[in-house]
């Protein structure tokens, strides 16, 4: 290998797992905020929880691990060669990103037209219990949802990338490491599913 | 890992994934459904299957299964940090 063309393909991805760590510390950090909430106030969460729509969070949960697929079978394809399949598995994991999003829009635009949005007075005049159920359900849903957001921009940038043949066999980690952010952004998904959407 | 595949890292065939995507699809269901059935059940699939289910995602997708021991170590130590914090949280909920 050539001094110019030298690329630390073992260091490169240890990087992006520290900075994958990090995310799991702030993530675990809310977690545990929920969990001793939850703890101290177990009917109002029981109780709040049921105001969610199992439905959106069980199909949105379907919509993230089919994109998680979807960015396993990009770097497959590109680790065999097979560049333009990566190119359009890596597109169709931005898109189902975008449908995620859609769907949590949806979501949040309802519990905003019927009063439940944070601060609101509805929220403030609920039990204590419940107005922390929906001030965690905001900020975790909603900071996942910003990873979703920079997941999609990532994505579609790799989705180029690897059409150009920037990211190809042989030199493709990051799309590897593009991918292994995807699927924490769905590990943590997977966490707040039942914790938000089944807790009733 | 071999030094072939030192720069790009290990293939995973495709039928390996959607194998297991079909698992995590399955689980999902499992855990849904036993959340209509009963609240002690839906307690006990919330922490079994979701750690599952993240433990797949983990081997499979994330190729960790594939991985070194640095790596797997590594994974192994933050992961476990984790869980102390939320043992000692629990621990001083109890105990109040």
């Amino acid at each position: 290998m050539s001094e110019a063309g030298h690329s630390d393909y073992q260091g490169a991805k240890i990087g992006m797992w520290l900075f994958l760590f990090t995310e799991l510390m702030l993530f675990g950090g809310l977690f545990l905020l929920y969990s001793g909430y939850r703890s101290l106030h177990p009917e109002a969460f029981h109780h709040a929880s049921q105001g969610l729509s199992v439905l959106l969070g069980t199909v949105n949960t379907l919509v993230l691990l089919t994109s998680s697929l979807f960015a396993a079978l990009a770097l497959t394809a590109v680790q065999q060669g097979r560049s333009a399949e990566s190119a359009r598995w890596t597109g169709l994991t931005a898109a189902l990103g975008l449908v995620f999003l859609l769907i949590k829009a949806f979501e949040w635009g309802m519990k905003f037209l019927h009063g439940i949005y944070p601060g609101s007075a509805l929220v403030k005049a609920l039990p204590q219990g419940e107005g922390l159920f929906f001030g965690l359900y905001f900020t975790m849903t909603g900071l996942h949802g910003l990873h979703v957001l920079a997941g999609v921009a990532l994505l579609s940038v790799m989705a180029l990338l690897v059409r150009r043949g920037t990211v190809a066999q042989g030199d493709c980690v990051l799309l590897e490491n593009s991918a292994l952010y995807w699927h924490i952004v769905d590990v943590i998904w997977i966490f707040l599913l039942p914790l938000f959407y089944l807790a009733a | 890992m071999t030094t072939m595949e030192r720069e790009q890292g290990h293939i995973v065939e495709p039928k390996v994934l959607v194998r297991v995507w079909l698992a995590l699809m399955a689980l999902t269901g499992l855990l849904v459904a036993s959340s209509f059935v009963s609240h002690t059940l839906a307690v006990w699939a919330m922490l079994t299957l979701t750690p599952l289910k993240a433990w797949l995602v983990l081997q499979f997708f994330m190729h960790l299964r594939y991985e070194g021991p640095l790596l797997k170590g590594m994974v192994l130590v933050a992961l476990s940090v984790l869980v102390i914090f939320i043992g000692m949280m629990f621990l001083d909920l109890g105990l109040r």
